[in-house]
């Protein structure tokens, strides 16, 4: 399915959260997201299925004032 | 010292972590501020967040992820929770932007937020002007520490309204309070810490300055002596000179 991830095309196959995140190399990583726009908590990244055309977001931690 | 949420700081410093020349740079400034506390941000995965993870986590100091950037209650609180999944923290400095040009905050976006995200268990730090009125709205709506600002975000002009602070920090003298942004020299740290307040949160000051590790020590001191003046309980000023030097037994000449 095709998503748009941090604001960039990108395909993948799923189906949950969980599923896309190690596919596009974040398994591991100390990462946040935001599907549409709404918060998804790491332990809830298993039971969330995407759907064509979902907006994810995915955040680390960066430097701040 | 007024205590953070039941934590109690060693030092009065809270320091951000962005526009170091290099990692290096603000590692050695870290250490040489003495900072208790580092504020960081949540931005998009780029592959090189691990590394900077990495130095913050080494710093052994508390984690203070704000939401700058935020212009909604919604975009704040959203950020706010992606703060607390990866940071493993309930704090968060609470930045919900009103303006572009003078990046004030939006006093109605703030209270929004501080409500939703104190009922849901943060522990807010909200990033706040000198208005009274707002403040005690804040702190009805959960939250027990308030950032006024000393003048606008990177714009090092100090205590920009200091009647303004004065009359606040007297308002809610229980209340433990943070002057976050705005200020440029530690001079302005120390006033600060002088007239009451409980630690003071600065970025651009340090990072931005041409030895930023030397001047990251020069904060540390300023607010090592604020913070002892105003423990040492300061004098009142008055308008009319006051011989100090006794004047009984002085010769008849």
């Amino acid at each position: 399915m095709k998503l748009e991830v941090n604001g960039e095309h990108r395909d993948v196959t799923g189906p949950t959260l969980a599923d896309a995140l190690t596919e596009l190399g974040w398994g591991e990583a100390r990462v946040a997201t935001a599907l549409n726009g709404a918060f998804v908590a790491k332990g809830a990244r298993g039971g969330t299925d995407l759907n064509d055309g979902d907006r994810l977001e995915v955040l680390t931690p960066m430097q701040g004032g | 010292m007024r205590d953070f949420y039941g934590v109690t700081l060693d030092t009065p410093l809270m320091l951000g972590t962005a526009q170091y020349p290099s990692p290096a740079v603000l590692e050695a400034a870290f250490r040489g501020s003495g900072a208790s506390v580092a504020t960081v941000s949540l931005r998009r995965e780029s592959g090189q967040a691990q590394g900077f993870w990495e130095i913050i986590k080494s710093l052994g100091v508390h984690v203070l992820p704000n939401t700058a950037g935020c212009h909604s209650a919604r975009e704040a609180v959203t950020t706010a929770q992606m703060a607390r999944d990866l940071f493993d923290t309930n704090w968060i400095k609470l930045e919900v932007i009103g303006h572009a040009d003078t990046l004030q905050p939006d006093p109605f976006g703030l209270l929004e937020a501080t409500e939703t995200l104190a009922a849901d268990g943060f522990e807010v730090f909200p990033y706040t002007t000198e208005d009274q009125v707002l403040a005690g709205r804040l702190l009805d709506a959960g939250a027990q520490v308030l950032m006024p600002w000393g003048a606008p975000i990177g714009s090092g002009l100090g205590l920009n309204n200091r009647y303004g602070l004065r009359t606040l920090r007297a308002a809610f003298p229980d209340v433990p309070m943070v002057i976050d942004a705005g200020l440029g020299l530690p001079s302005q740290a120390a006033d600060a810490l002088e007239m009451g307040f409980d630690a003071v949160l600065l970025n651009t000051a340090v990072a931005q300055a041409g030895d930023p590790v030397a001047m990251a020590r020069a904060f540390a001191l300023a607010v090592q002596a604020g913070q002892l003046a105003r423990a040492a309980d300061p004098m009142d000023p008055r308008d009319m000179a006051q011989p100090s030097t006794p004047v009984i037994g002085k010769a008849w000449l």
